[in-house]
């Protein structure tokens, strides 16, 4: 796995990796149209995988990519595709 | 969205894809006991393929190869390998998946009956699954199409 005494290297990676979450968490939850917010949260879970291969968890990761990122991207693109594509808030 | 398509890259691309797609499920599904994966990733992915192949060929065609009651029937058989290899080991005088106790069944030792049991959960585990995500999104989709010929 990843060794933790390499810091130098590993620790701005782990920085950016975060900063994109917030960012794309934020984003998910401020767009208007429903179907860019189903990407996003895609894109989300797509970090979020990143991270947990990155602190060893590759079992979470491989669930959060299938799962997650995959089937449940697909299944919210279906409910939009029966309901309306723009938020009413 | 689940008309057939008309753009023949994208059909022939899904069918290139398809197959791999399940060859790389049933590798994470064989080798979930020991490596990551499982049953349940392995479920995901496969019913991922399926879903790929309603998106680009159709509500049809994928009904001809994957109807309503090969779901029903895939969903309860794996709920019925989950549920049967425990019983089998409580037949077998031993606890709830207690897989060792199935070594006098396989005629192998413990251990080895320990890996095979487990393997047995998984497959049940990933047909399960399998069945059931490709359900859900097979019962949205039908929903939108009886929508449309209520609206012609």
């Amino acid at each position: 796995m990843v060794e933790r005494g390499e810091k130098e290297l590993i620790i701005p990676f782990d920085i950016i990796l975060l900063l994109f979450v917030l960012i794309c968490a934020i984003a998910a939850i401020t767009v208007r149209d429903l179907l860019s917010a189903v990407m996003i949260l895609g894109a989300y879970s797509f970090f979020m995988c990143l991270i947990w291969a990155q602190m060893g968890a590759v079992d979470v990761a491989f669930t959060e990519a299938s799962v997650s990122a995959g089937v449940g991207t697909i299944l919210m693109v279906a409910a939009i595709s029966k309901t309306t594509r723009r938020s009413k808030d | 969205m689940i008309q057939k398509s008309d753009d023949i890259i994208i059909k022939t691309l899904a069918r290139i894809l398809v197959p791999f797609i399940q060859i790389y499920a049933l590798y994470v599904i064989m080798h979930g006991h020991y490596s990551p994966g499982g049953g349940f990733q392995g479920g995901v992915i496969l019913a991922a393929s399926i879903i790929l192949l309603m998106i680009t060929h159709g509500l049809k065609d994928t009904q001809k190869r994957m109807s309503e009651k090969t779901v029903a029937i895939l969903s309860s058989s794996g709920v019925l390998i989950y549920a049967g290899i425990g019983v089998v080991c409580l037949i077998l005088a031993g606890n709830y998946l207690d897989y060792s106790k199935l070594a006098k069944l396989l005629h192998v030792a413990p251990a080895h009956a320990r890996s095979l049991g487990i393997l047995g959960i998984e497959i049940g585990v990933g047909l399960a699954v399998m069945a059931v995500m490709f359900s859900v999104f097979f019962d949205i989709s039908r929903g939108e199409v009886s929508q449309e010929d209520e609206d012609e």
